[in-house]
Formats: C-alpha cells, structure tokens, sequence
C-alpha cells in the first residue's frame, strides 16, 4: 500500500574534482566572513554556510565541504558529519524545485498519502529521486507546521494549502514548464532552490513583504471572536478594539489578503478550491 | 461557554500584519519601554507572578527559568529562541511569525534585558522560507527604528538579534540539541546537568524559551501580572493558541484561556466534520498519549490533562474522526520517530527501530499473537531511558493506542488497515479524481 522508504538513506556525499573558479571563490570568501561576523563562535556559521554551499553547486558538493572545513578550521569529517545529520542539505545535484509531500500520520490521512501516489507516479520518481529533465526532486516530507492546512505540500520551502492529487500534479508540471507558481502562503512566486538556499545562509531577497499575513485557517478564531464581539479582556485599548473588530468582521475577505486572489486562478491548492472538496 | 481571546492573534487579519507600523497601531514596543524602566529582578518577578509556564510543550515556569541564572560574572549571557516547531499537529509559531513577528521580537528585546543578554539568537527551522524573511525584515526593522541594538531607547542597553535558519531535524526542537546545532554540530541532545541555564550556548548561562513564551511576555508586562492570572486556572494561567486540525469542519488557530475544552473547541471549529464521529484526538502533539470521545469535557489545562493521562504539550489537536485507523496512525508516527531519533541514545535509536518493524507488520495485517505485549514491551525499555524526550514521545502513542483501541491491533494480526478503514473514506478532498490520474 505505501512504500517505506530505507530509515536513513546511505548515499554518500558526491565529491567535486573541479575547483571553484576564482570569481566563485572570492564571492563564497565575502559570503562567509559577512556569516561569521554574525556569531560569537565561528563553527556556529557551519550550518548557514552548508545552505550557501547549496546556493552555489546545488547541493552540497565535496568541493563545498572542503570550502567550509577551511574556513572555519575543521577537519573535511567533521562539517560531512554535519552536512549528512540533516535532511534539507542534499547529498547530490537537487532539481531546481524540491517538491515535498507531507506524510506524516495527519497530513497523510487527510490525503497526503494519495497525493504522494498520484505525483509520484505522475513524475515517475520516488522518494528524493529527480525528474530527468532536472526540474523536480520529489520528497516525502514530515510534518511542516501547517495542520490546519492539510493535506499540505511544499514546494522549495514555500506552503502550498490543502492541495489536491490533481491540484498536485498541475503544481509540478508547472514548475517544470517554467510558468510562474505562487505559493498558498509565501512570495508571489516560487524561487529556485538555489535562491531559495541563499534566503536560508541569511542573505535577504526583498521578499518579505510578499504574499498575506496569515492565511484562511490561521484567522478561523479570530473571525469567530469578531462576529461574536469576543475580546480579550482589560485594557482601554480593548474596549476601542471592539468598534474596530465588528468592522474588521465584514472585511475579512480574500481581498484583503495580497497573494491568495493569484493563486485561485492558477488552482494551486486554493483555499476556495478546497472548500468545495471538503464535504466528502 | 468559554470565549476567545484574541490577543497574539489579535491583528492577525490586518493588512500587512507583519510590519512594524501595524505592531505600533497595536500597542507594539510600549511594554519595552516599561520594561527599561524597571529593574531586572523585578521584570524576573513580574514573569514568575504571572504564572506563564513554557509554551512549547513542557509547561515549565517561564520565570523560574529566567531566575535559574548564575549572578553575572562579566561573560555573555544568551536568549535562545525556540522556533523550531516541528512536532506533529503543531502549527501556532510558524502562522504567529508569519503574520505577527514584532510579538517576538519585542519580546527577545524585553527577556534579553531581564536576564542581562546582549545577543540573542532565533532558531527557526529552515523549512520554512517565508517565516525566515518575514523574521529578518522584523529585526531589520526594529534595529532601524532603534528597538534593537545600541543604546534602545536611550537606556544604555544593547541587543543584538541574530535569526538562525536550521536545515531540517525534529530534534533540533529539543533544547539543547538546539544548543548543539546553533553552535554548527549534529543536533543531538546534551545529558542534563548541566542545564542550559548554568552551561547552555558556548557553555556560557543561556535561556532557551519556546516562541508563544517569549512572544507573550509583552502583553503581558504591558497588562500586569493579574490581567494574565485573570485567564485560565489557577496554576495554569493565561492565554494560549489552541491548533485544531483534521476532521473538523473549520480547523485553525484558536486563541483562548487554558482550561477550555475539546467540546467547546468542536463547536467553535463548526462540529466535525458532516456526519461524523470523533474517534481519537491528541492534546499536544503526537508525542502526548491520544485522548477519545469520552475526554471531550477535560479542561485543557496542564494539571487537568496530566490527571487524565496525557499531556497539555502544544495544544497540537489533531482531530480523527471514525473513518480512521488507528493501528494506521499510530504506525506512521512510529514512522516519524524512527527517522527522526538522532541516534546517539541506543534504547530510542533500537526501540525506535524495533517499534517500527512491528506496526508495519500490524499495518499489513500479518502481526503475530505476541506482537502486543512486545509492543509494549519496547515501549517500557525506551521510556525514561535516553538524554531526551524524543523516545519517551515515542511511546506514548502505542500505550495509550493500546490502551483504548486493543482490539484495531488484534485486527492488524490477520487484516490489514486498508481493509478494515478504507483511506478514500478519510480524505479532505473528493476521491473520485484521484482514480483519473
């Protein structure tokens, strides 16, 4: 019924024969030091720099791994221990959109599980495996903070909201056609894993102000308190919330929330669309 | 009939609900002020008088925490946040950070005075990329508005607010494999004691709190102590956002005073979904035993849930209704950990393993007559017996699965899952197109 995928995968960490050119190099020196400066201790840039590493070669690559044991004055095993402890850094060439499927028990018993089957074998790839043209690499991936949401899938780390097996299979081949894919909750459009890599080293891309505030599940109880003119209780400020709150009430609409108008027409995983599918 | 209390999540709904301008609108940086007006130890017992306990899953004292510090040697003294939520059904930081990070950030600026720090970090997992920018933008903010480091508010007092990206561990919620992976090592849990308070980051005297922790110490400074203890119970006082999710018609965050119930929550949420019973539920995440039916009425408060046998946890209510298999559930949690113990402790690392091999063969209906009793077996021999608490989580969905539903794993000795709860009958969406693809 469901393949169980080995406990830990044992591929090992690909080496990089070729070095890094000169302008890489200089660029990966000025990165480094500007993530070093942030930390009391250097070998706590470690984790950071393993995401720009990424950044750069698209996983972490032997050549990367020497990068960061130099810099930070560790031995080539001890940043690999750390490179292969943790499931985001890649042990070879990622596609240039990670794809995960949540299923975990909650996720996977509201669909995530029959969305795992029908991508996967609409792609014809498995568990951290790539699509030939490099496009997609398919993970099953665990729970993502987003229950309320479920089924939920992500795409490069960006939330995509109570999709679909079909809303699924439009997300992916979009990606890999290229067209613009604009995440449930997130920046108007997907980045590559790539860019998405140097967001994570702590390098911002002026995205942050993209998207909504909070989606249509995370204001379920407060769309509730304003139509029942629950307030918390005390404060002044309180009591002149209350006018405010019954306004608010009516306004509470998709309008409001920049980023989730888009997405509806495109159908990925659309709050709307989910709606309609809920009642079973 | 318990009402709401939008406090964190108050303007949640508000255009550009991250920015500083909507925090300012909304009362954002006065109780910093306040703060740096009093002394540290007052703000230490302003925090104990409360009553806050430890929003992300133990419920320990918040200010008891803060007040475990040594006396001031001239070193550095850290505030770790733990924004590492990743314990299953729980989903209340990553939407708070989302559309309201101020709270935070105003609030590491108020915990970093009181407990003498001048750097503090926010550990977030890395698989969350829009939370990671909306952080910076915050801190970025705050620094240029002067609410962050030299010289706030014209005080004298400096911060510095470093926002750490993790790359993907469960493990690394727990606090000081948090401590490990923050210092750029394989997160795995430290024996205690030492605890973090004596020897945390770089060995020096650190407070590690959960995100709702720190991001509820500004309402309430700005609102004293009693307005906090005038929510919720006696020993489990104030405000919290309660998660619900799965087969309830309007499943999300609910923000309301400990000690309201799973009954009042359904309601609010709009009942279960159509025509459908409940069957089992979490309190706290998946690591907190499973409650039934006939726990609707318990107050979801930390003493009550103890005394009827779980764990208030995170308020993760993960909600199943008669369509599902248990034998199901369980095994895919079982699933989880084994792929997420850190290795370092054999009894979680081998009962992990062990655990699982035995509820897949459950889950495919080919379980033998001794697999219960040594289920539970392995259970005994993980629990109490590793650094962490990953293990004990572990158990607590077998036994307590065992515990109401015996019969679904006898069943798993000769049918399997599938058979008995068909899984299209689960699902949000309709299944019909699913046979299309």
């Amino acid at each position: 019924m469901v393949d169980h995928s080995p406990l830990h995968e044992l591929t090992p960490l690909q080496a990089s024969d070729q070095p890094y050119t000169a302008e890489q190099l200089a660029q990966l020196n000025a990165d480094s030091d500007a993530i070093i400066a942030r930390y009391p201790q250097k070998r706590s840039a470690l984790l950071p720099m393993l995401h720009l590493i990424q950044s750069v070669d698209g996983y972490v690559t032997g050549r990367g791994v020497t990068f960061c044991a130099e810099k930070l004055e560790l031995t080539d095993a001890e940043v690999s221990g750390v490179a292969t402890f943790y499931t985001q850094y890649k042990r070879h060439p990622n596609g240039e959109y990670t794809v995960g499927v949540c299923t975990n028990t909650l996720c996977a018993i509201m669909g995530g599980d029959a969305i795992w089957e029908s991508v996967s074998e609409h792609l014809g790839i498995g568990h951290d495996e790539t699509t030939p043209d490099g496009k997609v690499t398919l993970e099953r991936i665990e729970c993502n903070a987003a229950c309320d949401y479920a089924p939920v899938v992500m795409a490069n780390w960006e939330f995509f909201d109570n999709m679909t097996p079909e809303s699924t299979n439009r997300l992916v081949d979009d990606l890999r056609e290229g067209a613009e894919v604009r995440p449930s909750r997130g920046p108007n459009r997907v980045c590559t894993f790539k860019q998405m890599s140097r967001t994570l080293a702590g390098f911002p891309d002026g995205l942050a102000d993209q998207g909504p505030g909070a989606g249509p599940a995370s204001l379920e109880g407060l769309k509730l308190a304003h139509e029942r003119g629950w307030v918390a209780p005390g404060s002044a400020n309180e009591v002149g919330g209350e006018h405010q709150a019954t306004e608010q009430a009516s306004g509470i609409q998709q309008e409001n929330l920049p980023g989730t108008t888009q997405s509806s027409t495109e159908g990925h995983g659309t709050p709307e669309a989910a709606k309609g599918e809920q009642n079973d | 009939m318990t009402d709401l209390t939008p406090i964190l999540t108050k303007f949640w709904d508000a255009a550009q609900s991250w920015t500083l301008q909507t925090y300012l609108d909304n009362e954002g940086y006065q109780a910093l002020d306040k703060a740096l007006g009093m002394s540290q130890e007052d703000l230490v017992a302003m925090a104990k008088d409360s009553g806050l306990r430890g929003r992300g899953g133990a419920g320990f004292p918040t200010g008891m925490k803060w007040g475990f510090l040594p006396k001031p040697d001239g070193g550095p003294r850290y505030l770790v946040v733990n924004a590492d939520e990743s314990e299953p059904g729980t989903c209340k930081d990553i939407p708070l950070m989302m559309a309201a990070p101020h709270f935070l950030i105003e609030g590491v600026a108020i915990t970093s005075y009181a407990i003498g720090c001048n750097h503090a970090f926010i550990y977030v997992r890395g698989e969350v990329v829009h939370v990671y920018r909306r952080l910076q933008k915050a801190v970025e903010e705050a620094y240029a508005a002067g609410h962050l480091g030299k010289n706030i508010h014209g005080t004298g007092f400096d911060l510095d607010v470093t926002v750490h990206a993790g790359a993907g561990a469960y493990i690394c919620g727990e606090e000081t494999a948090l401590l490990d992976s923050l210092e750029g090592r394989r997160g795995q849990p430290r024996l205690k004691p030492p605890f973090p308070a004596v020897a945390g980051l770089y060995a020096r005297p650190t407070v590690v709190n959960n995100v709702e922790s720190i991001a509820s110490v500004p309402p309430i400074l700005l609102h004293g102590a009693d307005w906090f203890k005038g929510m919720g119970t006696e020993k489990s006082s104030g405000f919290g956002i309660f998660s619900l999710s799965g087969h309830v018609t309007r499943p999300g965050q609910y923000e309301a005073p400990l000690g309201i119930t799973l009954r009042e929550l359904i309601d609010m949420a709009g009942g279960m979904r159509n025509g459908h019973q409940l069957k089992f539920w979490t309190p706290g995440g998946s690591s907190t035993p499973i409650f039934t039916a006939e726990h609707l009425d318990v107050p979801l408060d930390f003493e009550s849930v103890a005394a009827a046998g779980s764990m208030l946890g995170t308020r993760a209510l993960q909600i199943f209704d008669e369509t599902v298999s248990v034998v199901r559930a369980v095994s895919r949690w079982i699933d989880f950990y084994a792929h997420e113990s850190c290795g370092k402790c054999t009894p979680c690392r081998e009962g992990t393993f062990w655990l699982k091999q035995i509820m897949t063969r459950l889950e495919h209906g080919q379980g033998t007559q001794g697999d219960i009793d040594t289920l539970l077996d392995v259970c005994d021999n993980i629990l109490g017996r590793s650094f962490c608490a990953l293990g004990d989580g572990a158990t607590s969905p077998v036994t307590s699965a065992v515990q109401y539903f015996r019969e679904e794993f006898e069943t798993g000795m000769h049918t399997p899952w599938w058979v008995a709860f068909p899984p299209e009958r689960s699902v949000l969406f309709d299944t019909k197109e699913t046979v299309s693809v």
